[in-house]
């Protein structure tokens, strides 16, 4: 089976914020975007939206900033993991981390990420738009060159291409 | 949990800030948001008070399950008495206010006295902040979020305010979240204003329990896919509410030229199809996926590359068929203003529709308009009308006191012209051939409105079966009920049914949207009780959600009926009866509202609500409902 990766397409995002807690809920059980792994970052001057969250890096800074070796890679779902058995809550990935997608529950002294629930996203599941969307890897990358090739399709079309 | 938020009394006279528990006996008496709003409103306002003086009180609250699992569970309630009407002032708005006020930890504000110079609260994690916004005054509302974001620090922060219109105490001003969202009616704007008030930011990171958080996330889906099923929903998520118009135009249900006409003919560049010229993509309130609102740029004019929100339905009628206006460039450029200024867009459209008919009357001249010709169809005139009005400038002045207030300015003769209940305008819908829907504003706690009590369905001519699944629960009732929306006979039900499902909506702080508003099949009293016991833990079958709406609901009633109201008061202006319609199919032509048959309506709708007959709740009533020692208190 081919691998699924998790994209964003923030022209589909309408800045609902649904995604933050129902991530939340699912897994800590409360609504609050502080403990979500995902949040939509809006320039409301603009109107663009832009939904966030953990990249799964092959070459994850938080892996590698871990002095435990408690952040590693699941290759069965292609995620970047916390074994909280290893992790003694240093919080140093939560710096190390480009995109700011390693959260740190001050209640519950954890750091948190994406999990991928497991590889059911819930905030997937949720999203009517699909502004995220968990897809094997190779038709995301066919279809994105499917849309941006429309207006390709649409010149050759109106002028009589071939 | 849901049930620890907490509820705050703000002094601003004083500086004092008191903060307690929200005690579960109110939760089980009137649930929260509006319906406990009311009861506040009742209790911390003397009778009698000057609605833009410091005795007024101002409550701004987040229902039950704003932010929980309940889908669209977004919105914000402001309530106050209105210094449009003098009576019961409330209006309700989404976007992400009230789950960042839950997060912050407060359901209800109470806001009291007025600060000596204008300032802001800051509410962050069980702690309020008065500071000072001497620095935003005059700002518009989308300067305003954007300054004190800045001055905070904090990208996150939601921000409640007022624009121009409110500072100059415009008696229709809103409170404004956000690009558009509205706590649009009555005049609440003004009230903060009054109060030296331009804003309240919040910012939050409590957790909100959720009772059984796996089986609310799995409700929300079923609630989500129950909603977003329904054909009107989808096309809501492509169009918003401006799909509505045009079909209510084609019939002829639109009031045109103020009320001379009841529809615009030729006025296809205002359907929503043609918003797509415009947008950039579509909105979402908090959690809901029906996303009914555009983001858009303006495209023409003055305006021209100003990013803006909406718009609603309502506006298509203010700037447009109200107005005699054909221009959807207009239409968002108006709408823009409203929002920015800070201004109901129903209520401003209503009274330059009004002033436009008084000036083709003659009751208005170019000496009262400093030389600027009201003439129906001048989108500059109109655009430029709004401006005088929240700025109050000459003919803005007299136009920002609202109905009555300008229509004491210009003279006994424009009265007739009115076309308001209770001193509020009514949207640009025209009831004429709607016995139901004239039913809804003529007694609506509010003055002239859709929103608390409209049968929108009984326009779908549905089966009776359908009806009956809605109308007769969860109280068991067996009176008539009828589905042609040109009869009288078994409105009144229909009407008070929808007032008590709306105040239910409301006191969840749930979207209409997401009831049975435009689709039968939506969420109603049924889901409420489950999504209430999933999220808060609290049992409450439906019919005692019923009974708690309909506590709420008569609390307003008792608040208006303080403050001076009568029977006459729940009634239409007279064009309603003794002009019949122009325009439109032959099932909206040539029709006008039966005085007589109108009345046997109030008098059942009165019947229902258990309201003698001039509308004063029975003492049997309020016994049942426990609140018989409200009015004793403060008689």
């Amino acid at each position: 089976m081919s691998k699924k990766i998790y994209v964003v397409d923030p022209e589909r995002c309408t800045g609902c914020r649904l995604c933050e807690i129902i991530c939340s809920v699912k897994h800590v059980g409360v609504s609050n975007p502080a403990k979500s792994a995902i949040h939509i970052i809006k320039w409301d001057e603009e109107g663009f939206y832009l939904p966030m969250h953990c990249q799964h890096c092959e070459d994850a800074p938080c892996m590698a900033i871990c002095p435990k070796k408690a952040i590693s890679r699941d290759e069965t779902l292609d995620r970047v993991v916390i074994d909280y058995d290893l992790c003694i809550g240093c919080k140093l990935c939560v710096s190390a981390c480009p995109f700011g997608a390693m959260g740190y529950d001050p209640d519950r002294k954890k750091v948190f990420k994406c999990d991928l629930c497991d590889g059911d996203p819930q905030c997937v599941r949720f999203c009517d738009m699909k502004a995220v969307d968990y897809v094997e890897v190779s038709r995301h990358s066919l279809q994105r060159m499917r849309e941006s090739s429309e207006r390709y399709a649409e010149v050759m079309r109106k002028h009589g291409g071939g | 949990m849901a049930l620890d938020r907490k509820i705050a009394t703000i002094d601003l006279t004083t500086g004092r800030i008191d903060i307690e528990p929200i005690p579960i006996e109110w939760r089980k008496q009137f649930i929260g948001g509006r319906g406990l709003d009311a009861f506040l409103l009742y209790r911390n306002t003397p009778k009698g008070c000057d609605p833009l003086g410091p005795d007024n009180a101002a409550i701004v609250s987040a229902g039950l399950l704003v932010g929980t699992m309940a889908s669209a569970s977004a919105r914000t309630h402001v309530m106050a008495k209105s210094p449009l009407t003098g009576l019961t002032g409330s209006a309700n708005m989404g976007g992400f206010f009230g789950p960042e006020m839950r997060w912050a930890g407060f359901d209800h504000l109470v806001i009291k006295g007025k600060a000596e110079k204008p300032v802001y609260l800051y509410i962050h994690n069980g702690r309020i902040e008065i500071r000072d916004a001497s620095n935003l005054w005059g700002l518009g509302v989308y300067e305003t979020q954007a300054r004190i974001r800045k001055e905070l620090g904090d990208e996150e922060t939601q921000v409640l305010c007022i624009g121009p219109a409110g500072e100059n105490l415009v008696r229709f001003a809103c409170v404004m979240t956000g690009r558009k969202n509205a706590a649009g009616r009555t005049g609440m704007g003004a009230v903060l204003g009054s109060k030296n008030l331009k804003a309240i930011a919040c910012r939050g990171t409590m957790d909100l329990a959720i009772k059984h958080p796996v089986e609310a996330l799995e409700y929300n889906k079923e609630i989500i896919q129950q909603v977003i099923s329904t054909k009107v929903s989808q096309i809501m998520q492509r169009w918003g509410t401006g799909f509505i118009f045009g079909v209510t135009n084609t019939t002829g249900l639109v009031r045109t030229r103020n009320f001379q006409y009841n529809q615009l003919p030729n006025s296809e560049d205002i359907e929503a199809e043609n918003l797509d010229k415009y947008s950039i993509g579509v909105d979402g309130c908090f959690g809901c996926q029906v996303h009914c609102r555009h983001r858009y740029i303006i495209q023409e004019g003055p305006y021209a590359g100003t990013y803006a929100q909406g718009p609603e339905y309502t506006s298509q009628g203010a700037f447009g068929t109200e107005v005699g206006c054909r221009s959807m460039n207009t239409i968002l450029t108006a709408n823009h203003l409203v929002n920015d200024y800070g201004m109901d867009t129903l209520e401003t459209g209503s009274m330059i529709a009004w002033a436009m008919e008084c000036y083709e009357k003659g009751l208005l001249k170019d000496a009262d308009t400093d030389g600027l010709p009201l003439e129906w169809g001048k989108d500059d005139v109109v655009l430029e009308m709004v401006r005088r009005i929240a700025f109050r400038e000459n003919i803005g002045d007299v136009l920002a006191e609202g109905p009555r207030g300008a229509a004491n300015k210009i003279g006994p003769e424009s009265w007739k012209y009115l076309i308001h209940v209770k001193g509020m305008s009514n949207l640009h819908s025209d009831e004429r051939a709607t016995p139901s829907l004239a039913l809804n504003i003529a007694v609506s706690s509010r003055g002239a409105d859709h929103l608390r009590g409209r049968p929108a369905i009984d326009l779908y001519n549905l089966p009776m079966k359908v009806l009956d699944k809605v109308y007769r629960n969860p109280d068991g009732y067996d009176g008539p009920l009828t589905n042609n929306y040109s009869e009288y006979e078994g409105k009144a039900r229909m009407v008070m049914w929808q007032e008590l499902n709306y105040m239910a909506v409301d006191c969840l702080g749930v979207c209409k949207y997401h009831t049975v508003f435009l689709s039968p099949n939506h969420p109603t009293f049924g889901e409420f009780s489950k999504l209430i016991q999933l999220n808060t833990g609290l049992e409450m079958s439906p019919k005692e959600i019923w009974d708690i709406a309909n506590r709420c609901y008569t609390i307003e009633r008792l608040f208006n009926l303080r403050e001076g109201m009568t029977r006459a008061d729940d009634w239409l202006p007279d064009r309603y009866f003794d002009e019949p319609t122009k325009l439109g199919l032959p099932v909206a032509r040539g029709k006008c509202i039966d005085r007589e048959k109108f009345k046997a309506m109030i008098d059942e709708y009165y019947r229902l609500h258990e309201w003698d007959e001039n509308g004063v709740p029975t003492p049997e009533l309020l016994e049942r409902l426990g609140i018989a020692d409200l009015t004793a208190d403060k008689a």
